[in-house]
């Protein structure tokens, strides 16, 4: 009765070597390297790229462990800093300005495991040291803005419809519109609900005056915050590859929050002046009619700008328009011919100049150019097909859908964003990091050896097994963190040695049934067979319950408290294998194949 | 070797109104901590910010204290942190105007007199501790409502209700003991707080699932005697495995740092509490539920699959 049939077996047996494979890149440790990515979206990360990394390392002399090329960077890894902080000098003067040269560590694990994905446990960042900043997108200040807008827009319509009006004033997040008689607040409201779409009208009499009220609609505040949102992620993008991290996070969290995360950053007064920069966007007229001189300098009266494609551009010094003036900026289609076309949105200001410069030249070129950290870069440079009234700019032509999309953000970008503000920092330096790391390791084996020695010295041969059955299960755990890349805190540290201390429990409840078992005077054979079957409803109970909090604080927690959450979780989950599973194979295989047996070792 | 050959029954019942007493004397002496002194929260959830640095040479508060002062900061909690060489500065966020950027005008100041290298940084703006708050108390109300759920379904009601008592005294305990102490209650503490409202319960679990096996077993039996072998066939494995676990817990409190001190507390509390409380606080509350063989035995359904070889 107690053997397992040969499939069972073999699952133990698989589930356990994947378990020891993946748990492997744990233990190679880690090397310095250095990573280079493309700041640009046109720069193709190809072999072209890694030869030029391999020729410039040649050059200077380095000998890299290992260079190798994949979906987003060239990764060289090297044996010591010293080379490592080299390589990064010489392949940052070598590359310029268009790729982001990063120092990382990279797992020394060999080729054969990474190619099978099997990568290390992925170190949140109080394990590995780095920062974490929680920023708030005001996203009153975004709808605020976007009313302001509407109010300008509001009035030059009202003027171009030669509908009378006295006034347009902004009352918390109402506009109200002043009419003299209800004759034009009619004709104005059906004039107004047909040019704007997003805002919800209604009449409204107060004393002598005949008010129209426009308020936002609620869709159309959706639509704003989650544009602003994602117009500040994009921003923050292109801002933290300056600051040249290799493996930064920049996500969202919630509606009005976004999370970036800098592993390995120390200089947060740096971080911090770069994320917080505002970038301004220029419509300048390109002048095509004047030539780049020999020497590279630009003709008097223009300045270079970059494409960004790489080709050189001369562009006139007088600014048609700043990035304030744009309200908007949408990828959709051009509706003659259903190209790919960014639509951008302008106020009435903006409307104005815009209107008199594409008057004036068309045929020409303008371009739209985009200044971060005192560089400019031409986003986009159309050529003006025909003079553009009203503030609504259409460009197209030679763009697909997904750089439709890239101009519109970038034009937004260079628009005024909503606001940002640091709400939470965190910040873990190298040494606290590496400290971490000692002490939950620590902890954990001592916790672990401390088990051992009880259990075994308690049950003899069954805690000897029981021992196994957790060993296998710290093996399973970590596997399972790693392959899934679970970010692994402190407090997941902990978890790992709580999930240990608690998995002994279906151990002990195993054990001790068989021994009650054993004492009613049931022979051994069937009392290990009715221990294992008693004990099992108990182990599901008890384990369900503690995975009921672990998902809650999954759900709720944040930041550490969900690494340990996850660990928590997982290790209920293995625990539940190896504490019932694996720990009957091992008693099956130690006692099973006994055909009698009078005695078992469990103290 | 073997710690509990227990060969009688102990009548854990019958001291029923002893250890009632005893559970409800602790309860409000926790509650009353918890109300008079308060938690002390941490930063996670008042917000504020917290600087670890670590010093070259050991250092002297008093002058970190001044050189704060001298960038407008002198209500600044300076102290050492373990060492000499490390110091702890926290910054209420009452008097801290610099907002986000204050901790690199502290380190500027500091590093001015002294070789000094940055351990860690938190700043917590106001939102966020809030949201905290509200985030902890809906894990909180969420274990226990899917706690009380699960039992309700898998036993009886009774047995839900009496777990969840049972075990939110072991939480509000904790909670007294940090009130009273005023040991720094972080989201770390909640975390372990929680693991140890799931974890205890589980302590609960053992015993009502052996109370259950009982009744269907020993048909002649009182209710009090049935529960009363139920615990002490049980305390055998309750002691040993929160021995166990604790061994682990125990590793961790001295040997796991500063930042998981207060974690590996709050979870020791909890683990001491929880036998406690299983044993001797869910299972008379069960009694009183009036809890009684027909809960398991319904006349018509067969109960021949659950009846032992």
């Amino acid at each position: 009765m107690n053997r397992y049939p040969l499939w069972k077996n073999l699952l133990i047996l698989v589930v356990l070597v994947t378990g020891f494979i993946y748990t492997l890149p744990n233990f190679y440790g880690e090397s310095p390297a250095v990573q280079i990515m493309p700041l640009r979206s046109h720069l193709k990360v190809d072999t072209q790229l890694l030869a030029t990394v391999e020729q410039t390392l040649r050059d200077a002399q380095l000998a890299p462990e290992i260079l190798s090329l994949d979906a987003g960077s060239v990764k060289v890894r090297f044996s010591d800093t010293d080379s490592q902080l080299k390589a990064k000098d010489v392949l940052h003067a070598k590359l310029g300005e268009d790729y982001v040269v990063a120092l990382n560590l990279l797992s020394r694990s060999p080729t054969w495991l990474t190619e099978m994905n099997a990568l290390p446990m992925y170190l949140g960042l109080d394990l590995r040291g780095g920062v974490h900043f929680l920023m708030q997108v005001d996203m009153k200040a975004a709808l605020d803005k976007a009313l302001e807008s509407s109010s300008s827009d509001i009035r030059s319509t009202l003027r171009e419809a030669r509908i009378p009006y006295s006034g347009v004033s902004l009352d918390g997040d109402v506009l109200f519109v002043k009419f003299r008689d209800a004759e034009s607040r009619s004709k104005g409201e059906e004039e107004l609900k047909l040019r704007f779409g997003g805002l919800q009208f209604d009449d409204k009499d107060a004393g002598r005056d005949y008010l129209l009220r426009a308020t936002l609609k609620q869709q159309e505040k959706l639509r704003l915050q989650d544009s602003a949102l994602q117009q500040n992620l994009v921003t923050l993008r292109n801002r933290v590859n300056e600051l040249g991290v290799a493996e930064p996070v920049i996500q969202q969290q919630g509606v009005d929050r976004v999370v970036v995360q800098l592993p390995g950053v120390q200089d947060t007064a740096r971080a911090k002046d770069i994320l917080g920069r505002t970038a301004t966007l220029e419509v300048r007229l390109v002048d095509d009619d004047r030539q780049i001189s020999a020497s590279g300098a630009a003709p008097f009266g223009t300045e270079i700008f970059q494409e960004r494609d790489g080709t050189a551009l001369v562009v006139k010094k007088s600014v048609i328009l700043t990035g304030e003036r744009i309200n908007d900026a949408q990828p959709g289609f051009d509706s003659r011919n259903n190209e790919p076309a960014v639509h951008i949105n302008l106020d009435a200001v903006g409307a104005r100049k815009f209107k008199e410069a594409t008057r004036e030249n068309v045929g020409k070129r303008m371009a739209i150019i985009l200044f971060e950290k005192g560089r400019g870069e031409v986003v986009t440079a159309p050529v003006i097909r025909e003079e553009i009234g009203g503030g609504r700019v259409q460009i197209s032509g030679q763009m697909d859908t997904t750089e439709a999309q890239n101009i519109a953000l970038l034009l937004r970008a260079g628009a005024l964003a909503a606001p940002m503000e640091i709400i939470e920092e965190r910040t873990v330096g190298p040494s606290l990091g590496a400290d971490n790391i000692q002490r939950g390791f620590d902890s954990t084996k001592i916790g672990f050896i401390m088990v051992a020695v009880f259990m075994i010295a308690y049950y003899l041969i069954f805690g000897t097994i029981s021992v196994l059955a957790l060993g296998a299960n710290l093996l399973l755990l970590i596997a399972l963190l790693s392959m899934l890349q679970a970010t692994l805190t402190l407090p997941g540290m902990a978890g790992i040695a709580l999930t240990l201390g608690m998995a002994i429990d279906a151990n002990v409840l195993i054990n001790e049934r068989i021994r009650e078992e054993l004492r009613n005077g049931v022979p051994p054979q069937m009392a290990i067979s009715t221990g294992y079957e008693n004990a099992f409803a108990t182990i599901i109970d008890s384990n369900i319950t503690t995975l009921i909090a672990g998902v809650a604080l999954f759900m709720f927690g944040s930041g550490p408290v969900k690494g340990f959450a996850v660990v928590l979780c997982l290790g209920i989950l293995t625990s539940m294998f190896s504490g019932v599973m694996v720990s009957r194979a091992l008693v099956n295989l130690f006692y099973g194949r006994r055909a009698r047996l009078n005695k078992v070792a469990i103290g | 070797m073997e710690f509990f050959r227990i060969k009688k029954d102990i009548p854990f019942m019958s001291y029923g109104k002893l250890t009632t007493t005893i559970s409800l004397a602790t309860f409000l002496l926790a509650v009353f901590f918890l109300a008079t002194k308060g938690l002390n929260f941490g930063v996670d959830f008042t917000g504020g910010t917290v600087i670890e640095v670590h010093y070259a040479q050991p250092s002297d508060t008093n002058k970190v204290r001044e050189e704060l002062a001298g960038i407008g900061l002198p209500d600044a909690l300076v102290q050492h942190f373990g060492t000499t060489h490390d110091v702890l500065i926290q910054v209420p966020l009452k008097h801290n105007k610099m907002g986000a950027n204050l901790s690199e005008q502290v380190l500027a100041a500091l590093r001015a007199n002294a070789e000094v290298e940055l351990r860690r940084v938190e700043f917590v703006g106001p939102q966020v501790g809030k949201d905290l708050v509200e985030d902890g108390a809906m894990a909180l109300l969420l274990v226990s409502l899917g706690i009380v759920g699960y039992l309700w379904m898998r036993f009886e009601w009774k047995f839900g209700l009496a777990a969840i008592i049972a075990n939110l005294h072991d939480v509000v305990i904790i909670l007294g003991c940090f009130a009273f102490f005023q040991w720094e209650f972080s989201l770390s503490v909640l975390a372990a707080v929680l693991a140890v409202l799931g974890y205890s319960v589980n302590e609960s679990v053992v015993v009502f699932d052996r109370i259950r096996e009982n009744f269907r077993k020993m048909r002649k039996t009182g209710v009090a005697e049935i529960i009363d072998n139920a615990i002490t066939r049980t305390m055998s494995r309750t002691i040993i495995t929160h021995g166990s676990t604790q061994l682990m817990v125990l590793a961790m409190l001295l040997l796991g740092g500063e930042t998981l001190h207060f974690f590996a507390l709050a979870l020791t509390i909890g683990i001491m509490f929880s036998i406690y409380s299983s044993v001797l606080v869910a299972s008379p509350l069960l009694m009183m539920f009036g809890v009684c063989r027909e809960d398991f035995i319904k006349p018509e359904k067969a109960e021949s699959e659950e009846v032992l070889p």
